[in-house]
């Protein structure tokens, strides 16, 4: 076949696909495009995959769900069931619930398509979480991402908008309760919550309303803004270009991988289908939200084991840990603070994690930009907070299954419950020691192996009788991994020209403090030479220099 | 307009009786079916040996158990019919266990039981063949039964260590004894509650789950959003975690 090359040298009649990929770059210039765009380069790792997960997810949400939406109806009129599923037949339901029953019994492909469509919901934001943790940990969130740390922050917002509102759509007992205890919490915030409530449902809950409303937020509004920020997102990637791990020729100033074209259009096209299969199979073999099982919703009753999908356990989790007796009487109006107490703290929660790069700046104020990563071990503190988070929004997240916990190990649902508030409280503390302890004794442990090589086992003896154990020296890819790191110092509290020193910068110095005083620095240029000088073995003796309190002149 | 005084005192009078009566017919508390002299010896004597030491000599009640007089042969059924009497270890419950008696043994003593004072009797067949009105069974079961055992009978918990069993395996006798005599923490659901018809459509609805596996697939226990968050996270993002791996590997 002939390929794209300049027509008008060419002897040859260029074929049709030369032919057809001519005519569009003479009137699109898609070459120019290509050539810019196609040489992209990605490194290559496997934790750098896991956006693309979320958003291959987000891909097949939006092809399962556009399928939905030919069969769903969106309406809270009632109608008497008349499909295939037998223990409901003649029961009296909304037309959104017997529209979802017969997308599963009685519309082909019905059944396998809501199944990927609610599998996949779940793995988009599984996917985007873990995403999120990955470009914590390794510091990616650094100058000059740190905007686009936030719109990936509000991305995950968006999808569990996006989950909740959709798993509110069948109208079955199920997602009723789900959507009863939203209410709840709307009505429980002082002043404007019953206004509200009133406003969103349309009157009383449950109305009539609330259905459609939430259907024009599923297919639209969400899935829209879900879109813009994606686009965002992408294109903050390519202006930034992909970050990258420490390693020979890598720096801050460069990219080391493989080209967009023909690389990564191969590897990332054949991982959407991989991801496909994967959630394909699943929603094939395994049930999910079986709305069938759970009924028409109805205002009375409430199943056991009532729980929201994963993504928007903790904030259940947060509901079911605080402790009740706080609630505040101010004249005869109640302010409920088991609605209040939950809500606070998981805004906080939010709150923090959205600043955190702003925050970590504001320690370090550091100006430079950012594109190696950081291995987690090379920033305890960040690491140790990252871990105290984790464990806090796990702790929150396990406290929407205290009655499956307390039933399947056989324990006291009262007393699971205690543990789990003593956990929320105590939990995030110990992850924070354990970690930073962890990653300064790996950071320790690195600096051995830079210095002395690592142990063989191999005990020789020499000549002269003496026995030295062989130490192996690390080769220069994995001496890059372990001394390539930003090494920071805490920061003294100095008076401004006025002669005072603000209290921000108070702050600022201890919480610097407790960022750094304890750090490992790296192996330097000098310790290297000198450990590997020949005949230097006190030398290597040496313990690795531990700088404590020291303070940048 | 005039009344006679005794008037007000007649209509008093009637509700009283046409409640009180209305109440005695459609409540279960009837006698059950005597069971013959020697069965109710028979039983008498398997009692002694075996339940008297907690739940007295004359079933009037002891220091480890509570009176059975007026339980009636329902609750003996249950009790003994699904392992959980006689007793076993202390805690917030008694457990399901395999069942210590024939079912021969167990009707002795129920008879016994039941010939102490009147109980709900052992249901009638006709009640328990699944023939009912699922759908009917089925917004009984939710608005009656599910808050503790799950919408689809998977079982609850329950406050301080007691919970809610699940109903898979559970025979059609046991379930309809159960909702007559409310064992443990299971409240009663009298024939003026829910009436035998009623009880017979709920015991449809659970024939009918526990006969027609999921049509979508393995049902990962069929505890809800919990069971799927956790295979979400384990089996899909960890069998793609595995892809990316491989994807990141070198290739040579």
């Amino acid at each position: 076949m002939t390929s794209t090359t300049d027509t008008s040298t060419t002897e040859a009649k260029p074929g049709f696909v030369g032919g057809a990929a001519n005519y569009l770059d003479e009137r699109l210039s898609v070459s120019a495009v290509l050539k810019g765009f196609g040489r992209k380069v990605f490194p290559d790792h496997w934790s750098f995959m896991l956006g693309e997960v979320a958003l291959y997810s987000f891909v097949i949400l939006v092809l399962s769900g556009t399928f939905l939406t030919f069969f769903y109806q969106p309406s809270m009129a009632e109608v008497h069931y008349d499909g295939s599923y037998a223990p409901l037949k003649g029961a009296q339901m909304s037309i959104a619930y017997a529209s979802s029953l017969d997308i599963s019994f009685d519309i082909r492909g019905g059944l396998i398509m809501r199944q990927v469509h609610h599998w996949a919901a779940l793995l988009f934001v599984a996917a985007a979480g873990l995403h999120m943790l990955r470009v914590f940990f390794t510091g990616a969130f650094r100058k000059p991402r740190e905007l686009n740390w936030v719109v990936g922050f509000l991305l995950f917002l968006m999808g569990m908008g996006a989950g909740f509102t959709g798993y509110s759509l069948p109208d079955d007992l199920l997602s009723g309760n789900g959507l009863r205890i939203i209410d709840g919490m709307i009505k429980g915030i002082p002043v404007i919550g019953t206004a509200f409530s009133s406003g969103f449902f349309g009157g009383e809950f449950p109305g009539t309303e609330v259905v459609a409303r939430l259907y024009s937020l599923h297919i639209m509004i969400l899935p829209a803004l879900i879109i813009v920020l994606i686009g965002v997102h992408l294109m903050m990637v390519i202006i930034h270009k992909h970050t990258h791990y420490s390693g020979p020729g890598r720096t801050d100033d460069n990219v080391v991988g493989y080209p967009l074209m023909p690389v990564y259009v191969a590897k990332a096209g054949g991982f959407f289908f991989l991801v496909f299969g994967v959630v394909a199979a699943i929603a094939a073999t395994f049930t999910i939200n079986p709305i069938w099982n759970y009924g028409p919703y109805d205002p009375s009753p409430v199943s056991a084991g009532t729980q929201p999908d994963w993504y928007i356990g903790w904030l259940d989790g947060a509901l079911r840990l605080a402790p009740s007796g706080w609630d505040i009487s101010i004249f005869d109006y109640v302010i409920p603070m088991g609605v209040m107490v939950p809500l606070i703290v998981s805004l906080l929660f939010l709150a923090l994690v959205a600043a955190y790069p702003f925050i970590e700046n504001w320690v370090t104020k550091d100006k430079r930009e950012h594109h190696v990563l950081d291995r987690p071990r090379n920033a305890p503190t960040r690491t140790a907070i990252g871990a105290a988070g984790v464990t806090f929004y796990a702790v929150l997240w396990a406290g929407a299954s205290t009655d499956l916990i307390a039933t399947n190990f056989q324990m006291s649902l009262n007393q699971v419950l205690v543990a789990m508030q003593i956990m929320l409280l105590i939990g995030p503390g110990i992850a924070y020691f354990v970690t930073k302890r962890a990653c300064i004794a790996l950071q320790n442990k690195d600096r051995e192996v830079v210095l002395h090589g690592r142990e063989t086992g191999r005990v020789v003896r020499l000549p002269h009788g003496e026995y030295i154990e062989v130490h192996e020296t690390v080769d220069k890819y994995e001496l890059w991994k372990l001394i390539d790191y930003k090494d920071y110092q805490p920061v003294l509290a100095r008076p401004d020209s006025n002669g005072k020193i603000s209290l921000s910068n108070r702050l600022r110095s201890a919480v610097s403090k407790i960022y750094f005083e304890d750090r490992i620095a790296p192996v330097s240029k000098a310790e290297y030479e000198l450990a590997h000088a020949d005949h230097a073995p006190e030398a290597v003796e040496q313990k690795p220099s531990r700088k404590r309190k020291s303070i940048d002149a | 307009m005039r009344r006679r005084p005794w008037a007000a005192g007649l209509v008093v009078f009637l509700g009283l009786v046409l409640s009180g009566g209305g109440y005695a017919t459609a409540t279960n508390i009837v006698q059950a079916e005597a069971g013959s002299p020697i069965q109710v010896e028979e039983g008498r004597k398997l009692f002694l040996a075996n339940c008297a030491s907690c739940h007295g000599t004359n079933g009037e009640g002891a220091i480890g158990g509570p009176s059975l007089i007026g339980v009636g042969a329902a609750s003996v059924d249950f009790q003994v019919g699904t392992g959980r009497m006689p007793g076993q270890g202390s805690g917030p419950q008694l457990r399901a266990k395999p069942v210590q008696f024939t079912q021969e043994q167990i009707s002795a003593m129920a008879a016994y039981v039941a010939s102490l004072a009147p109980g709900p009797a052992i249901p009638d067949e006709e009640y328990l063949r699944g023939d009912g009105d699922a759908t009917h069974g089925g917004e009984l079961f939710r608005i009656n039964c599910a808050m503790c055992h799950n919408a689809v009978g998977a079982g609850g918990a329950l406050t301080e260590g007691k919970f809610a069993p699940a109903l898979a395996g559970s025979t059609p006798k046991h379930t309809y004894e159960a909702m007559v005599t409310g064992p443990q923490n299971m409240p009663v659901f009298n024939d003026a509650n829910l009436t035998p018809e009623d009880k017979k459509d709920i015991i449809t609805y659970l024939k009918y789950i526990e006969d027609n596996d999921s049509v979508a697939g393995f049902e990962l226990g069929s505890i809800g959003p919990v069971a799927e968050g956790l295979f979400t996270w384990i089996f899909g993002l960890g069998f793609i975690i595995a892809i990316t791996v491989w994807l990141g590997a070198k290739s040579n």
